[in-house]
């Protein structure tokens, strides 16, 4: 039977479920949008850990600079017009009520084919930091995402930067609307330096087994502008390096066959602002 | 011409032009009184003030001090035989306090049909011998929580060995392939005694086709279809006074269920108080009564209430759903587009025991040919058993499969012909006094009125004489006359089962001490000569005498029934099933 | 396995019941509180038909911790009526067919009136998107969707929560 233990702060929780290693039997519960279905299905955790800790709600914008605390649910994030290029992102994660109780710390470790609006972070660049760890550099979040499996760890925080008007594009793919699961999401930031896209981030949702960055694309974009020569090399190469996974929602080779369909048609809106 | 007086003043929320309801009173406007009360008017329904307040009483909305939970062990195999099942880890977990296995249940079978004396018994209610699909219960957990259930159904081990499965009807069907269901050998559903399929024969389809201008064949094929309601199936069951037992249950047929749960706990059924009604959703997934006969036993093993619940993913993997089928359909069409014979061959997969399957293919070929008159027509179905989840019974079940093939099919005939698919149908479309392959006068038909709407509203433009058409013209005389010459044939005969006898299955499953062999599986009401056919409020022109079953030999068959009474069958089912002679 | 103590404000009314380690919010309800009217669809967050409010916002309580609600406000649709007189809301899916089997209607009401509570004349799409957390196996959606504007657009007085 699961057990349940209430912490007064994060730094509690990370001690619980020991520093960076979930210790076997003892899990951080957030939202519980993912975790309360194992628990209700027989196969949670036999310990969750949870914080009434106030920190892990605090939305802090400082300008360019933005601080999300752990917590802070894809509701809060809606209700911030500061953060309105996150918009596109959180409204369409799950429906209202999953939009209430899931947290961006959450959607980080969240399985596939769920996880879009991390893919909409790894492409902003954005940086973790972990629970009970110091104050400095956070880590990239692309570290996190890959060791995810292997050596999962607590956060406390996600900070990035604003993009640049117009520079960020997201696109979720899925069969019902408004609400449905992910076939695939696309995340695109094309920052641009003196008219050239420098530094081009490109990620893909449900295209793997976690939020995943597509050199390929980012290699066919950099330097450019989103012209159509650009997109029409962007999109054959969509899916290099990639291994979609089949599931109930779609094959492999379905998810091969729109990809670059899909991303072509976010990056001609793109182009088009 | 449209009625919409009695209509909200909506057009629907997307703007659309039509309304919700379009009442085209034009249509057999004599043949009705218009005055009508109910239909058409925006009457609430009586059941949704309790619905819009959230008090409706659906089965789980009952609250019970000391309720336990049942969950199962199941198979993870699509078909393995069962070597041994080792509950002992389970038996000492917290909060477990009864673990039921096949030797607890008095009668452990449970099928439906069989109480109406169609088909022999088939399924067990907990299996012991072998596991037949993904999903089969074998063993129940009894625990005061649901959490506990769950951890104590991990903790049972049962020991398989893995058989062969079929997945696929037409392999099923083939020498070799393996048995899924003991009881019917060669993996298809045994008909009248004598045939593995059930036959219609109206007329000689073989002749008609070499005569045809065109042949065309189709092949259709459709997935099992889930039902998901909103709300799971699943009963509660407590004791009552008296030595009874109350249940409240969701299923869509509660007498189905009382009968069903009485013949599986051998207790009369004025032991028990079932309580229903409120559905949450059902769509024909709520008729087999899964739940019930084991909340009961539940309750009356433990002596406290008992609920037995599919969750989510149960509803959808083991629920059962509509079965898939797979039709071919051939044509002998003429170049005027009249259909000249039609021959059926279908598959009804019924996954891996008959539940309701046999009868869907009973009730398919009463609606074959489909809306037309056809001189000659053939049809061969098969209910076929594989190592998939059970079928069962939704929406229109039994014939929306097929009608999507007819349908289809006839747009490829007028594909082949270049002709409008609507002229197509208006042409040979039954009309009223036409004689039907099932050997029935069609009377109040109309398919060709439908049509005609059908083309207005999709802008299509039909010939003169199909917009002159009426169901009411042109039929009968010798349209209505039965066929000079049936060719009938003996394909598909099998061996060593009785018509009609009702008969259980062979082996150790009934063994408490509860069920000697000659007991009735319902209390002795019932007659044992056949009554009177009650007649129709407008009778068919032809009514024959209900027929004597002719004596039938004595074979040997699967399960030992010599001691069983001979049994006549009930005459009600034996009109729609026997092969009448006119 | 010790039970937790669980203090609440259910519909306006401070309550308390004992809740297992590890259970969830819609169990809670109703077999540790008594209120049946949030129902079981799916246990995993799918299907809404558990939807429930917290502290005012739309939260899925057969994924919400029954203990996290400690010192919170929780509301079902048993807190929609005010006495004898129905919600709005409730009134319009009566005139509208909005419910067949009934099943999915309390967390459909509960997701309407969290819109109309927020944003008392909304769009269509908004009333679309509100409701997009709540699967209907009857209706086709459209009554429903009906009602809610038939609200929203004045035909049943204000779209506010019903008055004494």
């Amino acid at each position: 039977m699961t057990q349940v233990e209430t912490v007064a702060t994060l730094a509690d929780a990370a001690r619980q479920v020991v520093g960076g290693q979930i210790s076997g039997d003892a899990v951080y519960l957030g939202g519980g949008t993912v975790l309360m279905r194992d628990v209700n299905a027989g196969e949670g955790p036999a310990r969750l850990v949870r914080t009434m800790d106030p920190a892990l709600r605090e939305v802090r914008i400082s300008g360019d600079r933005i601080r999300l605390g752990a917590g802070v649910t894809m509701a809060q994030v809606l209700a911030e017009a500061d953060l309105a290029f996150l918009h596109p992102v959180a409204r369409q994660i799950g429906g209202p009520q999953v939009r209430a109780m899931g947290t961006v710390g959450g959607n980080i470790f969240a399985p596939h084919p769920y996880g879009d609006f991390a893919v909409a972070l790894l492409a902003l660049g954005a940086q973790v930091t972990l629970a009970g760890g110091s104050s400095g550099p956070g880590r990239a979040l692309d570290d996190i995402l890959r060791d995810r499996e292997r050596s999962p760890t607590l956060i406390s925080a996600i900070e990035l930067s604003r993009p640049q008007a117009g520079a960020f594009g997201f696109l979720k793919v899925s069969r019902v609307k408004p609400k449905g699961v992910s076939v695939m999401s696309i995340a695109v930031h094309t920052p641009q330096s003196a008219g050239r896209i420098q530094g081009a981030r490109v990620a893909w949702g449900a295209m793997g087994p976690a939020p995943t960055r597509s050199v390929a694309v980012e290699r066919a974009l950099e330097g450019g502008t989103l012209d159509t020569a650009a997109i029409e090399r962007a999109a054959q190469v969509a899916t290099e390096g990639l291994n979609p996974p089949t599931d109930a929602i779609a094959t492999s080779w379905y998810r091969k066959e729109v990809a670059g369909v899909h991303l072509k048609r976010l990056l001609t809106s793109m182009g088009g602002r | 011409m449209n009625d919409m007086s009695n209509m909200p003043a909506s057009k629907g929320i997307l703007g659309l032009q039509n309304p919700q309801i379009e009442f085209r009173k034009d249509l057999f406007a004599d043949e009705r009184d218009e005055n009508l009360n109910e239909i058409g008017k925006p009457v609430r329904r009586q059941d949704i003030e309790g619905h819009v307040t959230g008090r409706s009483p659906f089965y789980d909305d009952h609250l019970f001090e000391g309720l336990l939970h049942m969950r199962y062990v199941r198979s993870p195999h699509h078909h393995a035989r069962i070597r041994r099942i080792d509950t002992s880890a389970a038996q000492g977990m917290p909060g477990v306090v009864r673990i039921i296995t096949s030797d607890d249940v008095p009668a452990n079978m449970n099928t439906l049909l069989s109480l109406l004396d169609f088909g022999l018994d088939d399924e067990p209610v907990l299996s012991d011998k072998k596991v037949a699909y993904v999903g089969e219960p074998v063993v129940a957990v009894v625990a005061l929580t649901e959490a506990q259930a769950r951890a104590a159904v991990k903790a049972v081990q049962v020991d398989y060995e893995v058989l062969p499965h079929v997945l696929d009807p037409e392999e099923a069907l083939k020498p070799g392939a393996p048995t899924v269901c003991d009881v019917y050998p060669g993996n298809a559903f045994v008909y009248h005694g004598k045939y593995n399929h059930q036959k219609l024969r109206y007329g000689d389809v073989e002749t008609a086709l070499k005569s045809a201008d065109h042949v065309i064949e189709t092949r259709h094929q459709m997935s099992p279809i889930e039902q998901a309601p909103m709300e799971t199936c699943g009963a509660i069951a407590a004791p009552e006074q008296n030595g009874r037992y109350v249940c409240y249950s969701g299923t869509q047929g509660l007498f189905f269920s009382l009968g069903t749960a009485a013949k599986v706990l051998n207790m009369p059924s004025s032991r028990l108080h079932f309580i229903g009604g409120t559905v949450g959703g059902g769509f024909g997934g709520k008729v087999d009564s899964i739940h019930e006969p084991l909340a009961i036993l539940g309750t009356v093993l433990t002596g406290k209430p008992c609920k037995s619940q599919w969750d989510r993913e149960e509803e959808m993997q083991v629920g059962a759903p509509r079965g898939a089928e797979r039709w071919y359909i051939t044509d002998g069409v003429m170049n005027d587009g009249r259909i000249v014979a039609r021959k059926f061959t279908g598959y009804f997969d019924a996954g891996a025991y008959t539940r309701l399957t046999s009868y869907a293919v009973i009730k398919c070929v009463g609606h074959l040919p489909g809306p037309y008159t056809i001189p000659n027509v053939s049809a061969d179905v098969y209910c076929v058993y594989t190592n998939r989840t059970p079928a069962t019974a939704m929406r229109g079940f039994g014939v929306t499969g097929v009608d999507f093939s007819i349908e289809a099919h006839m747009d490829q005939i007028a594909d082949t012909l270049g002709m409008n698919p609507i002229d197509l149908r208006i042409l040979n479309a039954y009309r009223d006094g036409d004689m039907k392959a099932h050997r029935r006068t069609a009377k109040n038909c109309a398919f060709i009125e439908c049509c005609q709407v059908v083309a207005e509203k999709a802008g299509v433009t039909i010939k003169p004489e199909s917009k002159a058409a009426s169901s009411m013209k042109d039929g009968g005389g010798e349209r209505g006359q039965l066929p000079a010459f049936t060719a009938t044939d003996e394909n598909g005969r099998v061996e060593g089962f009785e018509g009609w006898s009702y008969a259980k299955k062979g082996g150790g499953s009934a063994t408490t001490g509860s069920v000697p062999s000659t007991t009735t599986p319902t209390p002795a009401s019932l007659p044992q000569t056949p009554q009177p056919i009650p007649q129709p409020a407008s009778p068919a022109p032809v009514t024959p005498a209900p027929q004597a079953p002719t004596p039938q030999v004595q074979s040997p068959s699967p399960a030992p029934t010599a001691s069983s009474p001979k049994r006549r069958p009930p005459t009600r089912f034996s009109s729609i099933s026997g092969f009448r002679r006119r | 396995m010790a039970k937790k103590p669980v203090s609440f404000t259910h519909n306006g009314v401070e309550t308390a019941a004992f809740a297992d380690p590890g259970q969830n919010l819609l169990e809670f309800l109703r077999r540790g509180v008594g209120d049946l009217t949030p129902k079981y669809g799916c246990g995993q967050g799918t299907c809404g038909a558990c939807t429930v409010t917290v502290d005012g916002e739309p939260h899925l309580s057969c994924l919400t911790l029954a203990e996290s609600v400690e010192g919170r406000s929780v509301g079902t649709v048993a807190g929609l009526a005010n006495g004898a007189t129905l919600d709005p809301l409730q009134e319009a899916f009566m005139d509208h067919f909005a419910a067949q089997c009934g099943y999915c209607t309390p967390g459909m009401l509960v997701a309407a009136r969290v819109l109309l509570d927020a944003n008392p004349n909304p769009s269509l799409d908004e009333v679309i998107e509100a409701i997009s957390g709540n699967l209907c196996r009857c209706t086709g959606y459209e009554p429903i969707i009906e009602a809610i504007m038939a609200v929203a657009n004045g035909s049943y007085g204000s779209a506010g929560r019903a008055a004494l």
